[in-house]
This record gives structure tokens, C-alpha cells and sequence, in this order.
């Protein structure tokens, strides 16, 4: 595998560092006018989720890690493992509930989601941003309030629970913005 | 960010480099211009610079490196020593590598050198230069090894390198590299754990550096150098000595640094042979320091990045 150098770290770049995959947050150039240079590199270990600051020498390298992002469906749960496919190569995956984590509460069968694969077995799976889901379960609200004021919760198809103003009745279909879990508007069917 | 808000930077940018002139032409320091591409460069290991390509004839294969200059140190020095006086430069330096929040490869630094003045007066007429431009509160003054025992609790001069590195784990330091002496602990120590907290309500002159960090300051009896860097809101603001005039001990430095290059497979390069000859000839007693422009307009106008006060940055040249 190919390595960059600490110059040429960017956010967003994928590496290998301890043994695992991270992903880079942020490289902060660090150098007196006379001394040493280094860079402070700020990375998100991307199997454990922790988030590390570890400081370079300038010019050290980093090698890099095969991690792409590829689009793929949800198909379903068979208790044990959730089942996805890419779009594109139709190959199929799997992953734990653990592996999965806080997705999970937002992945319906046959929905849109975004694999991160590391030498081709997934780490991670994400949402799409925003996503449609049904309202399985919501106390009836009060006639008449539709300022959205105060929202009471409500369980969605997909395990969720959200927010969503007292207008919004159980058996609607709602969408809602998956990086912060608010409600966004009533979906017509 | 807006063009509005840049143009705005860059009209303060245009009131701080008048102001500078104008302090300066009221103190009968002159304005010089020196070479930005030089034969000869400088060896400092931690610093390179931008080669160039110059050929005497178009259509010839044949070309010659020169180097476009870090800091026009080396020319000024040369007027001095042909008995020009106290002089400052206004000028663009360049460095190979140096891109970040607080670096642009191409950067603006004014460069000032006082005859009969040591680095205690030259700091006191760069904290009158800083209260008049940028109105600042009077400047705070610690020696180095102050500045250590005030924030880690350590002498520079006498920790061992054990003592550093324990210094660095203690302080949470997660150093993933090698490093090869104990200066480059110190430094690392000083920009982790030190240089964030200076002067966060008036500038802050760190003096009297280890002699292996001299630089071009003179040594003194006690083992120390004649140095001072200049600290503001964290920042690392200027780097002045007490000017080494000895030709002989600037050669052994230069060949000491060379050989540092050679060693760490850092480029070779030629030493400025004109530097040195004026040297021998004689440079008068006196003081220098260069100190960042833009650094300076940043915080001056609050702002985190540098290229929040360059017209167009290096990504954008």
C-alpha cells in the first residue's frame, strides 16, 4: 500500500496507524521559526470509534489504508447478522448489531445506506441523511396545535424514536435528518 | 470568507506596513531592498529553502540553482559591514514545505538591524514598535529557562533527555517519531506545552536560548545565546539576536550544520561565501530580528488564519 507523508495529510484521508484503519479529523502544522517541525495529527480509529491526537515528526510518513466508501441497500436482519449489497457490484455483506451500532436505529429493508469497506469486509455502515420511516407508535396528539411547539416522541419502523410535533399522527410516514435525529416534515405516500 | 470582510483585512494590512514606516523613518532607521534570489543559502537544518532555476542562455541545457531567500538576513548583514547603518527591510521570504494555519510557503517578514544595540534594546524598541502599530499593552520579558520552569517545572539547560521525555509523557505528549537529539525535545515540549500559553494578554519576549539553539546569536561566557523570540496570543511572532560577528565561529556553525544535512539526508547546500567575507571584514556591533507581517496583521485583526490577511494564499497563487 502506498503512504503519504505528514505533509500531505489531509481531514478525511484513511491510514493505518496502530494496526488499524483511521480515518484523518485534522493535521495542524506545527513549526518554530528555528527547531523541529511537527504535525499534530488528530484521526478517528475506525474500528474502535476513539478519537486519538498522536504528534509527527515533519516528513515521517503514514502509510495508507485500502478503506473506501461504496453505496449499498439494506436488505434485512436474520437475527444475528444484518445483510447489505453494494449497489454497483451487487456483492453482499455482513455485519454484527455491535458492528452496525447507532445505524441501525435508521436502516430500513431495501433502503439506501453507505458501506465503509476496509480490505473489502465492512467497518462501518451509515444512513443516507435524510430518510423516510413510519411512525409505528405515537400518543394521539391535540387537535388543532400545529405550531410544532413542545413535539411529543414517536417510534419509527426502524427502532428509532424522534421528536415530531403533536399533529403528526402513528401510521404517517415522516422524514428525518439522520445526523441529528430531528424531524423534518409529513411525507405523502 | 467574504470578500468584503478580505478587502476590509487588507486595507488594515495596508495601515499596518505605513505605520511600520512611518516608526521606523522617525528613528533614521533606512529602508533597504536586498536580492530575494541568492547564490549561497542558508544551512540552518530546520529550514529550507526554494531553489530556483536561472539560465544565462535560453536555449542552453545549462542552468544554475540559486535559492529564494528564507529571510534577508545575510544581505542586510553584508551592508552592515560595509558601514550602512541601522537598516530595515520590508520584503517577501520564502520557505520549502511551510504550509499551515499559521505558515504560507511565501510570507511577509520586516527584518531590522540596529548598530550598538544588544538584544535587551532591541527587544525594548520592538515592544515601542508593537505598542505603536498595533497597540498592544507593554511586553512581558522571561529568559527561557524561566519559561520552562514557570510552565513544566524544569531547567532547559540542566534536564537530561530522560528527564524531557518523562517531561513529554507526563504532559500526555503521544509522540509517534524518533527524535534524534535533546533540542528537538525541547522543542517539542515548547510548541505541545509552552507556546499556546504565552502572552495571552500582552506580548511575551522569551530570551537567553541553550547555546546548541544559537543560531546566529553570539554565545556568551555563561553558555547561553543572545537570542530572543517574540510570543503574542500563542503565537510565535519574531526571532532576534545578538549578532554574531565572528567569521571563524559562523563558518563552524555553517560546516556544523552541513554536516547535520549530510547526515539526515537533508540537502547539501552552498554556503553564502559573501556572508562570511563580509564577516571577516567586519560587521559592527549590533542587533537584529525579523519579525513576521502577517502573523502580526492576523492577530492584530483577531483572525485564526493566516490567510485571512493575504490577498491570495498559497492554494490560491
Amino acid at each position: 500500500m502506498a503512504s503519504y507523508t505528514t505533509n500531505e495529510i489531509r481531514g478525511g484521508m484513511k491510514v493505518m496507524i496502530d494496526n488499524d484503519p483511521c480515518l484523518i479529523l485534522e493535521n495542524e502544522f506545527v513549526k518554530p521559526g528555528k527547531g523541529q517541525a511537527f504535525n499534530r495529527i488528530r484521526f478517528r480509529n475506525l474500528k474502535t470509534g476513539r478519537v486519538v491526537e498522536r504528534t509527527y515528526k515533519s516528513g515521517d510518513s503514514i502509510e495508507a489504508a485500502d478503506v473506501v466508501d461504496v453505496e449499498a441497500q439494506y436488505l434485512y436482519n436474520d437475527g444475528n447478522h444484518r445483510h447489505f449489497m453494494a449497489t454497483e457490484s451487487y456483492e453482499q455483506y455482513q455485519m454484527t448489531e455491535t458492528e452496525v451500532g447507532e445505524a441501525g436505529l435508521w436502516l430500513k429493508e431495501q433502503g439506501e445506506c453507505t458501506l465503509t469497506l476496509w480490505n473489502g469486509t465492512p467497518l462501518a455502515v451509515a444512513p443516507s441523511i435524510f430518510v423516510t420511516l413510519k411512525i409505528v407508535e405515537t400518543d394521539p396528539g391535540v387537535r388543532g396545535d400545529t405550531s410544532g411547539g413542545g413535539g411529543k416522541p414517536a417510534k419509527l419502523e426502524s427502532g428509532a424514536v424522534v421528536r415530531v410535533p403533536l399533529f403528526v399522527q402513528e401510521g404517517e410516514v415522516i422524514k428525518v435528518d439522520t445526523r441529528t435525529g430531528e424531524y423534518v416534515s409529513r411525507v405523502k405516500e | 470568507m467574504s470578500q468584503e470582510l478580505k478587502n476590509k483585512n487588507l486595507r488594515t494590512r495596508a495601515k499596518i506596513i505605513a505605520d511600520i514606516r512611518a516608526f521606523f523613518a522617525a528613528r533614521d532607521v533606512i529602508e533597504v531592498e536586498t536580492p530575494l534570489l541568492s547564490h549561497g543559502t542558508i544551512t540552518d537544518p530546520h529550514i529550507q529553502a526554494i531553489p530556483a532555476f536561472f539560465k544565462q542562455d535560453l536555449s542552453s541545457e545549462q542552468i544554475t540553482t540559486v535559492y529564494l531567500q528564507t529571510s534577508p538576513e545575510y544581505a542586510m548583514k553584508r551592508l552592515l559591514s560595509e558601514g550602512i547603518g541601522s537598516i530595515y527591510q520590508i520584503c517577501k521570504a520564502f520557505r520549502q514545505g511551510e504550509k499551515g494555519k499559521y505558515h504560507n510557503p511565501e510570507f511577509t517578514m520586516i527584518e531590522w538591524y540596529r548598530v550598538g544595540f544588544d538584544h535587551h534594546d532591541l527587544m525594548q524598541e520592538m515592544d515601542e514598535l508593537l505598542q505603536a502599530v498595533i497597540k498592544t499593552k507593554p511586553a512581558l520579558k522571561l529568559s527561557y529557562a524561566e519559561m520552562f520552569e514557570k510552565y513544566l517545572g524544569i531547567n532547559p539547560h540542566k534536564a537530561s533527555e530522560k528527564e524531557l521525555i518523562q517531561c513529554a509523557q507526563k504532559n500526555k505528549i503521544d509522540l509517534a517519531s524518533h527524535l534524534s537529539d535533546r533540542d528537538a525535545w525541547l522543542s517539542l515540549l515548547m510548541s505541545h506545552c509552552i507556546e499556546p500559553k504565552l502572552g495571552p494578554e500582552e506580548p511575551v519576549f522569551i530570551y537567553d536560548f541553550p547555546a546548541s539553539q544559537a543560531a546566529l546569536a553570539k554565545i556568551r561566557s555563561d553558555k547561553l545565546a543572545s537570542r530572543f523570540e517574540l510570543y503574542y496570543k500563542g503565537i510565535e511572532l519574531a526571532n532576534g539576536f545578538h549578532e554574531l560577528s565572528d567569521a571563524k565561529e559562523q563558518r563552524k556553525r555553517f560546516d556544523a550544520d552541513l554536516a547535520y544535512r549530510f547526515e539526515n539526508n537533508l540537502p547539501v547546500v552552498p554556503v553564502d561565501e559573501r556572508l562570511l567575507t563580509a564577516l571577516e571584514k567586519g560587521l559592527p556591533d549590533c542587533a537584529g530580528v525579523a519579525l513576521g507581517i502577517d502573523r502580526l496583521i492576523m492577530l492584530a485583526l483577531s483572525q485564526e488564519k493566516i490567510q485571512a490577511v493575504l490577498s491570495f494564499d498559497f492554494a490560491n497563487a
